[in-house]
């Protein structure tokens, strides 16, 4: 049995199982404290200190996504002292970091503007340098635009966490610091593997999809959870469609299998879908040339010559190959259309390839 | 499959992926290159390690996880029976069977005891190349393991003996009582989206949906009264007896959805021969792949973001595929199913797809009860008999689908076909990271970065042939020849190609070898004779 604790925050008594956070205590009844650099599934290293909360008796304010609950504790989770906090640590936080979010790709899906929005930061109070880094745009998968990083190191966790990579760590100091690759090499000079958890997980723009680059602001997608086409494992991501269009794929959050977590087919391989070699009509061959037709045309020569073939030969001279990437219901109907048209039981698949 | 289901009677993973992490104690590999081929489980096995579970790889390739491994045994190709022999020798000989198990759950303990007896840890390190003391080490660690879970892929099944493989699996996992609670189990991982779906389908020649037999009367009875027609009782053919009649010319016409038999069978020439032999060919197709080429009629296919539907995962899990956007040949698959059959005089009158399953789910009980309403937020792992059941994370609780667990005794069968004088490199294939079957190589990104084949070779005969990374080479087995860049890596032993199957301009299935499983009829992938020349 886990010992339940007791414990109070503005002013609600909750009840939760030893070891829980302040931050996940405060989640069960309702109260969202931000926070830029927790998130679910990785460890919490108390970075940001965006989810300060006032602990009565404690000495200064603490993580609440890193501070278990005690018994009987009492927290203030938006006390003026916190939201002085929160206030000061956004003005740190933007002081070095564009404010181009009319043209961020992020915007919208932003956790920093977002915050910064709920706490009235217009404008930093702390004027100094700025980083000036080239923005990253060498790999087909991901843009790496490191002045839009806070430095919250979900991108590192998520790396060596999640995948085991363990691509990316910080390097340098103070202002210097950065998350990168070993010796600033680019992504694709380094061993990474393109699985993308790290944009999956970043708050702001430094990582996005090159994708989907352009191709629209994150409110206009309407987003379509479904299960990933390749391999058997079953993970769950949103195709992100503007306009009919598909515009790519975003992990979907809370996912049974994979939570966030992606390969780099999953992620970033979907735009075979869109490609132009797609085959948008029937073809027939005519004199060793595939030709266009119509549906009628080629379900008609279809129709006559299964069944001439059939009729001359019997049902055992038609077989048919069902398709390991096709949806159970397709399945289901060539094996019945297999039995019950074709009358036999000459069906496969490449289960067996 | 079929090795599992002549066990336990019944052939899927046992347990689920998230006891990778949550359960497992110790995770025993056998022939998949996880991390690769099933990605995100295997970056749980990757955590699971990292967490403390002992992890064991049996490989002949330096495979990634292997350098996570507490034990990498650098396995010889096709020598996976007298492995696994060989490791219950040794828990046998020391008594770390698990007995209560043995006697509740399984029949044929003696056959299988007198089976490994003739397996001794010497001449079973001399047959696989793994050191006596490892066979020690490892049988001892599983063994005396709580929650221990074994996983394979094709490294086991795509082997001639690949059903004898997977039953020898499953006898260490029964003779140690890891079955049948969380954390334990075989669990072989299936390879594509939905392979297992289009098995529970009925898409195999012997079954209808929910594997019912077709030489079962009353099962035959069950599906003609609800199908309106007489159905024959005769097992169908596999696919490579398909190919075989075809080139016999008894087969005469094919339909063939979403396959591209020609670029991932084995020995490719045959199956093209096959095909031009045809009298008449319909491929439905998202593009104009090497099978296409080949038909009289091609009809435009709806991709998996254009309908909806299900897939069902190598966990048993069925989950929901939703429509995206619009079918880019105007119609979905179903449809055009649909159309097809109507015109030949049987016409169907389903609205959706959800119509299609809930007739699939009521002539099947293992899925009688999975409604795509249930299935909205986390799916539903089969048996599901009824709209009240959970589904079944696990399997084999407290007994197996047919009582009790039958061991076999299986001994030791050599590859088809081994390196020679003529054609002295061992060939084996699989797939990479970035590839999948099919589809990959239209997407603009993936292909940009991964074009061609790179195949591994040995430094020491990169030296022989005095080729380096980069380098091509041309590669030629008794069925046929092609040449690749080869990339010089210590991932393969000494002796080894290893290629992968995924590309047009040098395609692997040229090479593989002819032989198959005269069980499943899957082909012997991981091993063939070659012979590598500079050029």
């Amino acid at each position: 049995m886990i010992d339940l604790i007791k414990l109070y925050i503005n002013g609600k008594e909750v009840e939760v199982p030893a070891g829980t956070t302040i931050l996940k205590a405060a989640e069960q009844i309702g109260i969202d404290v931000p926070h830029l650099c927790f998130e679910e599934g990785l460890s919490s290293v108390g970075a940001c200190r965006l989810c300060v909360v006032e602990v009565k008796g404690a000495r200064s304010l603490v993580a609440s996504c890193a501070a278990a609950v005690a018994p009987g504790m009492v927290v203030e989770t938006h006390s003026p002292d916190v939201m002085e906090a929160r206030r000061t640590i956004l003005d740190l936080l933007i002081a070095n970091h564009p404010l181009d979010c009319l043209t961020c790709e992020k915007a919208g899906e932003c956790k920093l503007a977002d915050y910064c929005y709920e706490y009235g930061i217009k404008e930093t109070t702390f004027k100094g340098e700025k980083h000036a880094y080239p923005v990253e745009i060498t790999n087909p998968f991901i843009v790496r635009d490191m002045n839009k990083c806070i430095l919250c190191g979900k991108c590192v966790r998520a790396c060596a966490e999640v995948t085991g990579q363990n691509t990316l760590d910080f390097a340098y100091r103070g202002f210097n610091s950065m998350t990168t690759p070993a010796f600033e090499d680019e992504l694709v000079e380094s061993d990474c593997v393109f699985c993308g958890q790290c944009v999956s997980v970043c708050p702001t723009g430094a990582l996005t999809e090159k994708q989907m680059q352009g191709k629209g602001r994150r409110w206009d997608y309407e987003k379509v959870k479904t299960t990933c086409p390749f391999c058997g494992t079953g993970c769950n991501f949103d195709l992100c469609v503007k306009d009919g269009e598909l515009i790519g794929v975003t992990s979907h959050t809370g996912s049974v299998v994979n939570n966030k977590a992606l390969c780099v087919k999953g992620r970033f391989g979907w735009d075979f879908v869109k490609n132009e070699r797609r085959l948008t009509t029937p073809l027939i061959k005519k004199d060793g040339e595939f030709v266009s037709a119509s549906w009628d045309e080629a379900l008609e020569l279809i129709s006559s010559r299964l069944g001439e073939i059939k009729e001359k030969f019997g049902p055992n001279s038609f077989a048919a190959l069902s398709s390991a990437r096709c949806t159970n219901e397709e399945n289901y109907l060539v094996q019945k259309f297999t039995r019950t048209v074709m009358g036999t039981n000459n069906v496969d698949h490449c289960a067996r390839t | 499959m079929a090795g599992l289901a002549t066990t336990f009677g019944s052939g899927a993973m046992t347990n689920s992926i998230n006891e990778i992490t949550n359960d497992a104690q110790l995770l025993m590999l056998i022939g998949t290159n996880t991390t690769e081929a099933h990605p995100i489980i295997g970056y749980k096995m990757r955590q699971a390690a990292r967490r403390g579970a002992k992890l064991i790889v049996v490989d002949p390739r330096r495979i990634d996880l292997a350098e996570e491994a507490d034990y990498w045994l650098r396995i010889k190709p096709g020598t996976d029976i007298p492995f696994l022999n060989g490791l219950m020798h040794i828990i046998i000989n020391e008594d770390l069977h698990d007995k209560e198990f043995i006697e509740k759950r399984t029949e044929n303990f003696e056959l299988l005891k007198e089976t490994v007896k003739n397996y001794p840890p010497e001449y079973v390190s001399s047959l696989t190349g793994i050191s006596v003391e490892d066979l020690y080490a490892v049988a001892r660690l599983y063994a005396t393991t709580d929650r221990a879970m074994l996983f394979y892929t094709l490294g086991i099944t795509e082997h001639i003996c690949g059903t004898h493989n997977v039953m020898s699996v499953a006898n260490l996992a029964m003779l140690t009582g890891h079955l049948g609670r969380p954390g334990t189990g075989v669990n072989p991982i299936r390879g594509q989206n939905n392979v297992q779906g289009a098995c529970d389908m009925g898409a195999l020649p012997n079954v209808y949906s929910g594997y019912q037999k077709v030489t079962d009367p009353a099962a035959r009875a069950k599906f003609e009264k609800a199908w309106g027609v007489e159905l024959p009782g005769s097992n169908g053919l596999t696919i490579p007896d398909m190919f075989e009649k075809a080139h016999d010319g008894d087969v005469k016409a094919m339909y063939i959805l979403g396959e591209n038999p020609v670029l991932t069978d084995p020995n490719s020439n045959h199956i093209r021969a096959a095909l031009e032999n045809l009298e008449f060919l319909v491929v439905q197709e998202l593009f104009l792949t090497e099978t296409a080429e080949y038909a009289d009629v091609i009809l435009p296919a709806a991709s998996f973001a254009e309908t909806d539907g299900t897939f069902t995962s190598t966990e048993r899990r069925v989950q929901r595929v939703r429509k995206a956007i619009k079918p880019v040949p105007g119609q979905t698959n179903w449809q055009t199913l649909m159309a097809l059959s109507a015109r030949m005089g049987y016409p169907l009158s389903y609205r959706n797809p959800e119509e299609i399953w809930m007739e699939m789910a009521s002539l099947s009980p293992a899925l009688a009860g999975i409604t795509y309403e249930r299935l909205e937020e986390c799916g539903i792992q089969w048996p599901c008999p009824s709209c009240e059941h959970p589904g079944t994370p696990c399997l084999h609780g407290a007994t197996f689908s047919h009582g009790k667990g039958l061991f076999q005794g299986i001994d030791h069968i050599p590859p088809a076909e081994m390196p020679d004088e003529e054609y002295p490199f061992l060939l084996s294939t699989g797939r990479i990271l970035q590839h999948y079957n099919v589809t990959t190589p239209y997407s603009t990104g993936i292909q940009s970065l991964w074009s061609e084949e790179l195949s591994e070779l040995h430094p020491q005969d990169a030296a022989k042939l005095q080729v380096e990374t980069g380098d091509k080479v041309k590669v030629s087995s008794r069925r046929g020849e092609l040449t690749t860049k080869i990339k010089v890596t210590d991932r393969v032993p000494p002796g080894m190609i290893w290629m992968s199957f995924h590309y047009t301009a040098s395609p692997a299935n040229a090479l593989t070898s002819a032989g198959l499983d005269p069980i499943t009829k899957t082909g012997e992938y991981k091993v063939a004779a070659a012979k590598i020349e500079k050029i």
